[in-house]
């Protein structure tokens, strides 16, 4: 069912209030106090009681092989949480378990309150979790504006009979879409690229309209697969303020994979760390910095010789 | 003049292809009655316009939706028969030709559209090639139920069998309405170019409309990235069979007007090879271009019958023709050419056109 929570702009007004502080500082990072939940985790203070995202014992299996086994892990409503891990961990194995390409083998997760075993992909979404691909994805013959209106999908009623024959309602919805597009774009200062063809973009802006995409989709949870990957460090720099600002003005949760280990420790407040599908530590940036079995992940195992 | 460069890319090209049917339909029936047109030509208009329609429907689902269908003439046969019955039973309770018509068309998309939704449901869960094999498997499907069935009508109502037409036990006065093999006869012929460009343009402005629609957008969207529109909360085998029922009952209507063309129809008509040349319409059109698709329909219905006087040689030509226009239109020198030439035409300081025919797909219909 879609959720209507009103325009962009509205949201945005409702989260003037009580966006956290956090974020003004750009070199000097301002540390979260982050408390226990339950489950031998932690989330942000302000978050208490509110989880949106909770897996417990999850699993997958291919053939033989444990690709993740017994996952758990927990993130506030507005949380920025990072998951990491060497090549081949299984981070990516979790984000499609998440967002349900893959069916868990075991385990449950918790969305929001709901369990989502046994929804697809796209009802995953319409729940509320959204996600970027490591390799974009974008309907790439298609407009800029048009992307992020796929993403609105959704959120605007109309059916296809009322678009063949052009009922009132069709153009009502058009103008919707083509207004909240263009507020979504304008956030990342892409509407001036709304007409361009989505494929043509330069490699940046496509990243940034696949996050802007997601966003359209009104998530609660949104998941960002390596958005680092290919950037140069003003861009990651860049892109790190965005992620915040994403966080603020929707007042969201954002799950990130990333191997660039700047933009992990400048921007998460709980990092899960992921080797041959088992975290093996959980913690704020400065607990997984000093973790000497994450150093050993890494870098290997010290002084045997 | 000024209107029309402010409208947004879309809707222009819509126009066009819109302003291009009616022109076209003018001119025949300008040169009709001036009896400038041959007999042999008169005989086309219809067949003409039942494959532009069909090439229309199937560019949705071959060139929006993205899914290669080889069955599309089992569709064309479905709508065909229904509308050929539809017909013979409404013969006296509607007096007006043309309103039984338009009645026999709607039951055929009707039929067709259940036929396209029964046959979807199984094969919109494959993809690709098992896809296309699937609905080569379903046409033919199709035209061997319509070969073994027998349909008569007499004051009881309608019997069915699939045995033979003895087994319909009919009354006295009964009328077999589908013999077999032999398919329909006696068929009132109700299509007339008229009707046939009114149906293109209906089917024209479904098509396109959906393609400029939520719906469009979606179905687009799974044609790009299946994974992604999933991602974004579309249910893709919805869009994509919603796509393939609207395109079949678009050809069904087509069938019918096709069928009524003419006094007797078999079923062996819509085979395997209809499929094709539908399909090469739509390829040698471009994919997802609805404008090309009528041309290309057009012309590859006039050329096999302007290449008669060349006899035995005639399909060996028709061949080359296609191979020659697949070679030209994809060479790069000559895209340049057209490129070149179509950017002067255009308004000045727009940068839109060279991108939006990088993939020929899309909007640019």
């Amino acid at each position: 069912m879609p959720r209507t929570e009103g325009t962009y702009k509205a949201q945005r007004a409702a989260a003037e209030g009580k966006a956290p502080e956090a974020t003004k500082g750009k070199k000097v990072r301002e540390h979260t106090k982050m408390v226990p939940v339950p489950n031998d985790y932690i989330i942000p203070e302000r978050d208490a009681g509110k989880v949106v995202l909770e897996c417990r014992h999850l699993g997958i299996d291919f053939g033989g092989l444990h690709a993740v086994e017994d996952f758990n892990l927990t993130v506030g409503k507005t949380e920025i949480a990072g998951l990491i891990g060497p090549n081949g961990a299984g981070k990516t194995t979790v984000f499609n378990l998440l967002t349900k390409v893959y069916q868990p083998t075991r385990g449950t997760i918790m969305l929001d309150g709901v369990d989502t075993a046994g929804m697809s992909t796209d009802r995953v979404c319409r729940e509320g979790i959204a996600r970027t691909f490591q390799n974009i994805r974008l309907f790439d013959s298609l407009t800029v504006a048009d992307n992020v209106k796929i993403g609105l999908h959704n959120q605007i009623a109309c059916t296809m009979a009322e678009g063949i024959f052009r009922f009132p309602r069709h153009w009502i919805s058009e103008n919707e879409f083509q207004k909240r597009a263009l507020e979504l774009l304008d956030v990342f200062g892409m509407a001036d690229n709304a007409d361009d063809i989505a494929g043509s973009l330069p490699y940046g802006a496509q990243r940034r309209l696949e996050i802007v995409r997601a966003l359209a989709t009104n998530p609660k949870l949104l998941l960002l697969d390596e958005p680092a990957a290919g950037m140069n460090p003003v861009e990651t720099e860049e892109l790190m303020g965005n992620i915040r600002k994403i966080r603020d003005d929707f007042q969201i949760a954002i799950l990130l994979i990333e191997h660039d280990m700047d933009l992990v420790m400048g921007i998460c407040e709980g990092i899960a760390v992921l080797n041959f599908g088992k975290i093996i530590a959980k913690g704020t940036p400065e607990q997984i910095q000093a973790n000497p079995q994450v150093i050993e992940a890494y870098l290997g195992k010290q002084g045997e010789d | 003049m000024e209107k029309l460069k402010s409208m947004s890319h879309a809707t222009r090209s819509k126009l066009i292809t819109i302003g291009m049917v009616v022109v076209a339909y003018f001119v025949m029936t300008g040169l009709m009655s001036a009896g400038a047109v041959s007999n042999s030509t008169i005989g086309l208009l219809i067949p003409i316009c039942a494959y532009s329609c069909l090439a229309i429907s199937l560019n949705l689902v071959v060139g929006i939706s993205g899914e290669l269908s080889l069955g599309h003439a089992g569709f064309m046969s479905v709508g065909a028969f229904t509308g050929v019955v539809m017909a013979q039973m409404l013969d006296g309770v509607i007096a007006a030709d043309p309103m039984r018509l338009l009645v026999a068309m709607i039951a055929a998309a009707a039929m067709a559209a259940l036929a396209g939704f029964l046959i979807g449901i199984p094969v919109m869960r494959l993809h690709g090639d098992y896809l296309a094999i699937v609905t080569l498997a379903f046409g033919e499907i199709i035209k061997n139920v319509l070969n073994n069935l027998w349909l008569g009508y007499d004051g009881d109502g309608l019997h069915v069998s699939m045995s033979n037409a003895a087994a319909l036990n009919l009354e006295e006065g009964g009328k077999i309405l589908i013999n077999g093999p032999q398919g329909a006869s006696g068929i009132a012929r109700l299509s007339t170019f008229t009707a046939g460009v009114l149906l293109i343009l209906f089917t024209l402005i479904v098509v396109m409309n959906l393609v400029d629609s939520r719906s469009g957008r979606a179905i687009m969207a799974v044609r790009d990235n299946r994974i992604a529109a999933e991602s974004v909360g579309i249910n893709t085998t919805r869009y994509r069979l919603m796509a393939f029922v609207v395109s079949a009952a678009l050809a069904g209507m087509a069938g019918a007007l096709y069928a009524m063309n003419y006094s007797s129809i078999v079923p062996k008509k819509f085979d395997f090879n209809t499929s094709i040349l539908i399909l090469v319409f739509v390829v040698l059109g471009g994919m997802g271009n609805i404008r090309g698709g009528i041309i290309s329909a057009t012309l590859l219905t006039i050329l096999p019958e302007k290449l008669r006087f060349i006899g035995d040689f005639r399909m060996l030509i028709y061949a080359v023709v296609l191979i020659g226009v697949m070679l030209v239109s994809n060479n790069e020198a000559v895209k340049a050419v057209v490129t070149n030439l179509t950017s002067r035409f255009r308004r000045k300081g727009s940068k839109k056109p060279a991108a939006t025919a990088v993939k020929g797909g899309g909007e640019n219909a």
